[in-house]
């Protein structure tokens, strides 16, 4: 959340909101009322609220060693401010955050401008001075094991608006399918990138994970997404519960604890010792199947009872191969 | 200058201070001072008012805003002064082109999911003060996400970027949980997880910690700027090798596969050849083999190991687990 939120601000943080806000504003005489509160992220009864306050600061009492604000119609004019008409250099979690993001981005192949992106870098460590030296202790990673093909080939449909079609591979259901695909943005989020687009197969919005796409083209077909496609909320995750969901109870002992901070989970108590019961909803059984293979016994299902059954079965199905050859140790 | 109550008229007062700072070509005393700010001049008393000035000060300070003490060359009644150099203060004057805006834009729309995401804004702000509009265009659509949810976050990049010892509860890969005093070095995302890179204390030596595994409060435990980094410390090189050495590929296994199943095996398998009865054989080289273990379990009756044999117990086991805990032991 940037600017003032539900949270009262406070008056330093506001200081130096406002040391931003009279040169931003200043270098821009006449805007209105609407830009510049978006443009500087507050509400327009908090720009109001701001310039009350600046009017009438100054160095001294005299009416030309004070700011003057002109705001009475729609349009802004800020004047003779000319004693902070530079914001204030960055601090350094305000580096960290641009220096760190670009260097993260300029290891990402074939996703920007390298020559921009170098030079805004170079620029930006002169204006920063003593503090890019330790922005340097904090480093961010935005690559992935897809190759830089696919990410390339989605970034340029992207920008040209064409269709793409993939071979991709859905783990969850273990097949690979053929799709055609309108891209609407490339995501990346918990280490890998994904693509988002109209899938004219599910006809439905659809996260494709870049280093699963098999084979990627750019086809000469216009890839505008129709009207009814529209982004996802990604704050959760990219895992997405669909319509017609179950709600479905596990127990996690220490070792599977991780599922409740990896997926979106409605509720989660302390069970018995140090295990967790937590409730995620889910209409994807196969996936939900898969997932408590792999937790070897760490997590269970308490209900409902036949998925639990279910699991069971398939899991003394997959044993039932080993039990033929050589008996393998039991524990 | 209104009188407006409350944290307004503090910002209104710490406004004038430093416009009055900037302004002044010589170190001004508290006593001008004093007459220059009027909230300063409506103090009720010399007591409150050199409070009031203090901890203004330290606050003006705490922003990063570069308040200087100077000699004052007898003018006036104190000796020294205060000031703040504009060349000090002030963000060089670098322009950036509007392509550069954007490459910065992303770099700061990466953080907007998390607890820097005020800090990001703020920073693209003061570089587009002088008012060119950054193109927009150009990058649409293009999303780069740095969560930063683990709960140690903000407090882990404050002991890094200043220094400052910290003590914490770390959970072990095993399950169980130990105390760790470390002197922090560096801070990685790796793959979307961020480390700590850090000299432990007890071990006395380099050690990796996954923020994720920090358990409780992570407590400050020593004095910010109390120990030196090594200057040819790389926080990512020494995570990524960590990272890499635990699962750098120096085994094969060998996995019997139905048709059209386990295709994210078939994908990285250097070797595939057909079997009787709808089977694959796939060769595939392997360096974790619990994590080999978890995605192979993953397929069920779908795919069966064949070699080597830590893997076959590792796979069994997990599904006698399984078994055991979805409607008993056979």
């Amino acid at each position: 959340m940037s600017g003032p939120g539900s949270v009262p601000e406070t008056a330093t943080h506001r200081l130096a909101r406002l040391l931003t806000l009279v040169p931003w504003l200043a270098h821009r005489p006449g805007i209105s009322v609407a830009d510049a509160a978006r443009g500087l992220d507050i509400t327009p009864d908090q720009l109001r609220a701001d310039l009350d306050l600046i009017f009438l600061c100054g160095y001294g009492s005299m009416p030309d060693e004070l700011i003057e604000v002109d705001a009475d119609g729609d349009r802004i004019v800020v004047r003779n401010a000319d004693t902070i008409d530079r914001p204030l250099r960055l601090g350094l979690d305000e580096a960290i955050t641009l220096m760190v993001g670009l260097r993260a981005l300029a290891d990402v192949a074939g996703l920007t401008d390298r020559d921009a992106l170098d030079s805004a870098l170079a620029k930006l460590e002169e204006a920063a001075g003593s503090v890019a030296d330790v922005t340097r202790r904090v480093q961010a990673d935005l690559t992935d094991d897809a190759g830089a093909d696919a990410l390339a080939a989605a970034r340029r449909a992207l920008a040209e608006h064409r269709r793409l079609h993939l071979r991709y591979l859905v783990p969850s259901r273990d097949e690979t399918t053929e799709r055609d695909v309108d891209p609407m943005r490339l995501v990346s989020l918990d280490g890998h990138w994904y693509l988002e687009g109209w899938c004219h197969r599910a006809e439905q919005t659809r996260l494709f994970r870049l280093d699963r796409v098999e084979a990627i083209e750019l086809l000469d077909v216009d890839g505008t997404p129709p009207s009814q496609a529209t982004p996802r909320d990604l704050a959760a995750g990219t895992f997405q519960p669909g319509p017609g969901t179950e709600a479905v109870t596990l127990r996690l002992a220490p070792g599977a604890a991780w599922v409740a901070d990896y997926y979106p989970v409605d509720a989660v108590v302390q069970g018995e010792g140090a295990a967790l019961e937590v409730t995620l909803r889910t209409a994807d059984t196969a996936w939900l199947r898969r997932l408590l293979l792999r937790l070897g016994g760490q997590g269970a299902i308490l209900a409902p009872a036949a998925l639990a059954a279910e699991v069971g079965q398939a899991a003394r199905a997959a044993l039932a191969a080993y039990s033929g050859e050589e008996p393998p140790a039991r524990r | 200058m209104s009188a407006v109550p409350g944290p307004a008229a503090k910002t209104e007062r710490l406004l004038n201070l430093v416009m009055c700072l900037l302004y002044t070509r010589r170190p001004l005393p508290k006593a001008r001072l004093r007459q220059l700010v009027p909230q300063y001049a409506a103090a009720t008393s010399d007591e409150s008012f050199d409070r009031m000035f203090e901890r203004d000060k330290d606050e003006l300070r705490e922003l990063g805003i570069p308040l200087v003490i100077e000699d004052i060359n007898g003018v006036w009644d104190d000796d020294t002064g205060y000031r703040i150099h504009r060349r000090e203060y002030a963000l060089p004057d670098v322009s950036f082109t509007r392509e550069e805006l954007a490459v910065l834009g992303l770099a700061g729309r990466a953080w907007a999911q998390g607890s820097l995401a005020g800090e990001a804004a703020a920073a693209i702000r003061k570089l587009q003060a002088d008012g060119i509009e950054r193109d927009e265009d150009s990058l649409v659509g293009i999303e780069p996400r740095l969560r930063t949810s683990e709960p140690g976050f903000d407090h882990v990049r404050r002991a890094v970027t200043t220094s400052t010892p910290l003590t914490f509860d770390y959970r072990r890969p095993g399950g169980d949980t130990v105390t760790r005093r470390v002197q922090p070095w560096g801070m990685a995302s790796w793959h979307g997880r961020w480390y700590l890179t850090a000299y432990d204390l007890d071990r006395e030596d380099q050690r990796v910690f996954r923020l994720s595994r920090i358990s409780g409060p992570v407590r400050t435990s020593g004095r910010p700027g109390s120990y030196a980094v090594p200057a040819d410390h790389d926080a990512r090189a020494v995570v990524a090798a960590s990272v890499a050495d635990s699962t750098e590929a120096t085994h094969t296994a060998v996995l019997r596969v139905r048709q059209g199943r386990g295709n994210a095996l078939r994908l990285r398998a250097h070797a595939a050849h057909d079997v009787d009865g709808g089977w694959t054989r796939l060769q595939l080289d392997y360096g974790d083999v619990d994590a080999l273990a978890d995605e192979v379990t993953g397929f069920g009756a779908d795919v069966v190991v064949e070699e080597p044999p830590e893997l076959v117990d590792g796979v069994v086991r997990r599904l006698t687990g399984v078994a055991a805990a979805h409607g008993g032991d056979r």
